[in-house]
């Protein structure tokens, strides 16, 4: 037996040279170690065996559980600086991010591939993540076929996979998370998602739900650059601009949660804003010019985003000025699939054919590639056919087609109507016994939403210098419109808003709006937030605004109570519009004496028009469009130091942050004591 | 002469030991002895045979293998069929033989991985495994568009595909010497020696890149569309 040894001695011989260069990788690239350990005993007996078989006997020692063969080349990345976006989309998520170790280097970004199970078993790099969760049965899927390249035992299961196994199985599918973190009326924090699920299935919270996406996120961008964790980088975290502080105080806990506490937010449109700004490569400040009114329509896979940026000029160098965000409007381009769907449905079922659940799904699937083919081609119509589910596709499967009139009337009518911009997103009072649900809009008419906006923020520019508004002017009128989302790709349906949007400002006498041109409809959230890391960095133009709302706490008013009647509110102003980042203020006439331990509410206010109502301003009265109640928020004043039950005397003020949240603070009268005032979740 | 009277018995035993009787029973003795032996050598050849061919592949990187079977040791002192064997086997080491042409064995997981991104994304194998004879061409064509659209998509999302001719079909080429056979076949009439004129009649294609997913350990890849039951 000994010349086994000494054969194992000579073939392992003749391995040492390629051991020693491997021993060189190992210093430098501490991640593939685990590799290169690769057990010796079978290259030793395998050493003359072809190279095929050696390489099997590799993959079956692999450590890791999934044998990466990546795209994207693993970044030794060390001593590197990123700006990273992250887009946390309501259907799904997108990274960008730029090298900035040099500020000085030109400005290149990319969209990383995010490695995410698509079904079982199955690694894929994609651009997107899509923003699901499913909460698996434990038979349902084959054992260890949910792991990652970086995790064994994942907690959630996220992303594309989520997305096609809850397609079938619906009662497992958490989605829209995010429109649920603005949801006044839930609590955030509370295991209600799915909101449907039977009793067995495990719930998580919206919170939770934001968390696991920024979890997968920061784990993949680590294995992709394990040198350069996510912590580390200059990151920014995209948020819809009509986000409450509440909600914005939430997203910014769930990247706290995952280890990212410097994250950063910034809105949506203004981050579109941003990547136009960077996609036209200084040209902007051709295209934009002083006095202009850029309104930005963000139109996402579930929610409509609008906001309006003034282009002003300072010593001069132009200035940007988010002046006006629009309402949480839930309506976005997944409704006008499922228009289409709907509208095909019904003249199927016109046969006297009942149309199961998977099929109205299948067919919104193909209304959705069928709109595309519609709009980027002359034909009248397109064919649908949605086969079998069975092996048998052909017998059992459903025709239809969708024609190009039917397009026009339910996307373009439907959901553009060519109205006067007097008109107003119809209401109907909801029906009583409505299920828990997400508020999504009532009426589809984005064009009605647009007009009710514009004339709501009629005077939003008002104090800035260079715009002004013809006589008689009934709303605010943009000069220039950008467009975000997917949904704009199809030119008929910005071609149709534009028009609309046209003949509004030709009936009171003003220039046509043009089309900012050149934006990336799909990725522009995910670009403009890396270009924003970039721009903070002093480079290049930066957006100003601020807070885009006035708040206000409610205070009985001294007033003898009647019977019967809830007692008077009075709105303090304690955080006025456009509040910077990084400013405080505080309110110190107002006195109010807070009992050590207990709790104590307030009803919370908002406003995004009243821009002239500075800190400690008192409403009696108001219009209803005018203040907009948000959750309440809440006080608990801690007995340390303090006797229980003792009234301590104290007062508000709020603080914008570095970061872009709203903080509120009561501060003591006497001495140096100060609390944290919560935005209340639960309700 | 009577017949009768040379009628042998033979039940007689030879009562004496004559000369003859000796050479006799020597000659058979020697015969078995002879026999038995090659009996022997030829059941130790078998087993030698069917041992050399179970080690066969350890004999072909080192031959001292074979030395070290005690059992040959034995064969050896005994007969000498076998060690001509072991002699045969170390010829086969000594002589270096051509470089043996190496076939690639095709990687079934990657194959069965597009079966599955075909089957899954553009229902692949259902539409061909699907009895077109009992269809009419309406049906068929109809199905065609959606297995079309969706294998459309695989083949995009997971390869990159370039066509070799840059120029277009029917268009006249000329091939200098050196050309890549693997990528252009000449056909018909190929006479002399390159610079060959002729017509582009398939303009080629080739996959530049391949991006299927990565699997996980113990992913079982002959499945290639669970069964599914709806609860």
């Amino acid at each position: 037996m000994s010349f086994f040894e000494k054969m194992k001695k000579q073939a392992a011989e003749t391995v040492k040279p390629d051991e020693a260069k491997k021993e060189d990788v190992k210093k430098s690239d501490i991640k593939s170690e685990v590799k290169t350990e690769e057990p010796k005993v079978e290259a030793v007996t395998e050493s003359k065996v072809d190279e095929a078989k050696k390489e099997a006997s590799e993959l079956k020692v692999e450590p890791a559980q999934v044998a990466v063969k990546s795209t994207q080349k693993i970044d030794d990345a060390t001593g590197k600086k990123f700006a990273v976006g992250i887009d946390l989309g309501t259907t799904h998520c997108v990274l960008s991010y730029a090298d900035i170790t040099d500020v000085e280097d030109e400005f290149s970004q990319q969209v990383m591939g995010i490695s995410q199970l698509t079904s079982p078993s199955i690694v894929e790099e994609k651009l997107q993540l899509p923003s699901f969760i499913y909460q698996a049965n434990d038979a349902e899927l084959p054992a260890n076929s949910i792991v990652l390249p970086w995790n064994q035992k994942p907690d959630f299961i996220v992303g594309e996979i989520a997305r096609s196994l809850g397609s079938k199985t619906p009662i497992r599918l958490v989605s829209s998370a995010k429109s649920w973190l603005c949801h006044a009326g839930v609590d955030c924090k509370s295991a209600i998602l799915p909101a449907d699920a039977p009793d067995e299935v495990q719930k998580v919270s919206p919170f939770e739900a934001t968390k696991a996406y920024l979890e997968h996120m920061s784990s993949a961008w680590l294995h992709l650059h394990p040198n350069a964790p996510l912590s580390e980088q200059d990151l920014v975290l995209t948020v819809p601009a009509s986000f409450d502080p509440a909600a914005r105080e939430l997203t910014v806990e769930a990247a706290r949660a995952v280890g990212l506490s410097h994250a950063i937010l910034l809105e949506e449109p203004q981050a579109a804003l941003y990547s136009w700004i960077e996609q036209t490569q200084g040209e902007w400040r051709k295209q934009a010019k002083t006095g202009d009114v850029i309104l930005v329509i963000d139109v996402g896979g579930g929610t409509t985003d609008l906001s309006l940026i003034a282009v002003t000029e300072k010593d001069g160098v132009l200035d940007l000025t988010r002046v006006a965000v629009g309402e949480h409007i839930l309506l976005g381009g997944d409704n006008m699939d499922l228009a289409l769907a709907y509208t095909v449905k019904a003249k199927i079922e016109k046969d006297g054919k009942r149309l199961e659940p998977w099929q109205i799904q299948a067919l919104t699937h193909g209304c959705r590639d069928a709109k595309e083919k519609i709009f980027s081609s002359d034909v009248a119509s397109v064919p649908l056919v949605v086969p079998n589910r069975g092996s048998s596709l052909i017998d059992g499967t459903l025709r239809s087609e969708l024609t190009r009139d039917e397009v026009n009337s339910v996307l373009i009518e439907g959901f553009l109507p060519n109205v006067p911009v007097s008109e107003r997103p119809v209401s109907r009072a909801r029906a009583g016994l409505q299920t828990k649900g997400l508020p999504y809009a009532q009426d589809a008419g984005i064009t009605r939403h647009l007009a009710a906006f514009l004339a709501k923020q009629q005077n939003a520019a008002d104090d800035l210098d260079g715009i002004d508004l013809p006589e008689g002017a009934t709303f605010l009128h943009p000069t220039a419109v950008l467009f975000n989302g997917g949904v704009f790709k199809a030119d008929a349906l910005s071609q149709r808003l534009m028009d609309v949007l046209n003949e509004w400002l030709k009936t009171e006498n003003s220039p046509e709006a043009r089309l900012l041109e050149g934006a990336d409809l799909d990725l522009a959230v995910a670009r403009g937030a890396t270009y924003y890391g970039f721009v903070r960095k002093g480079k290049g133009v930066r957006i100003k605004g601020g807070t885009a709302a006035a708040y206000y706490v409610g205070i009985e008013s001294a007033m003898p109570s009647v019977p019967g009647m809830p007692p008077e509110i009075q709105a303090l102003c304690i955080a006025p519009f456009g509040m910077e980042e990084g400013t405080k203020v505080e309110l110190p006439t107002d006195e109010f004496g807070l009992i050590v331990g207990e709790q104590v509410r307030f009803r919370f206010f908002s406003s995004t028009t009243r821009r002239e109502d500075v800190v400690g301003t008192r409403l009696d009265y108001w219009q209803d469009d005018e203040i907009s109640e948000l959750n309440e928020i809440e006080i608990t004043l801690d007995q340390e130091g303090r006797r229980s039950g003792e009234v301590v005397a104290v007062h508000l003020g709020s603080a914008v942050t570095e970061v872009g949240t709203l903080e509120l603070q009561a501060f003591s009268n006497k001495d140096n004591g100060h609390w944290k005032i919560e935005f209340d979740v639960r309700n | 002469m009577d017949i009768t009277n040379y009628t042998i018995d033979l039940a007689l035993k030879p009562t004496t030991l004559d000369a003859w009787h000796v050479c006799l029973a020597g000659t058979s003795a020697i015969l078995a002895g002879a026999l038995i032996l090659t009996l022997l050598s030829l059941v130790m050849c078998m087993a030698r045979r069917k041992e050399n061919n179970a080690a066969e592949p350890q004999i072909k990187i080192v031959e001292k293998i074979v030395q070290a079977e005690p059992i040959i040791q034995i064969v050896e002192k005994i007969v000498e069929v076998p060690v001509e064997r072991i002699v045969e086997v170390e010829k086969i080491v000594q002589i270096p033989a051509p470089a043996p042409v190496v076939l690639k064995e095709a990687n079934s997981d990657a194959a069965l991985q597009l079966l599955y991104l075909l089957q899954n994304d553009a229902r692949f194998i259902d539409f061909i495994k699907e009895d077109m004879g009992a269809h009419s061409d309406e049906d068929v064509g109809m199905v065609a568009r959606v297995i079309h659209e969706g294998c459309n998509k695989v083949l995009n999302e997971h390869f990159t595909f370039t066509s070799i001719a840059k120029e277009n079909e029917g268009d006249k080429i000329t091939l200098i010497e050196g050309y890549d056979a693997a990528k252009v076949r000449v056909t018909g009439n190929i006479v002399g020696n390159p610079p060959f004129t002729g017509t582009i009649i398939h303009k080629g294609w080739q996959v530049t890149d391949v991006r299927l997913p990565s699997t996980v350990q113990g992913y079982n890849s002959n499945v290639i569309a669970p069964a599914e039951v709806e609860l």
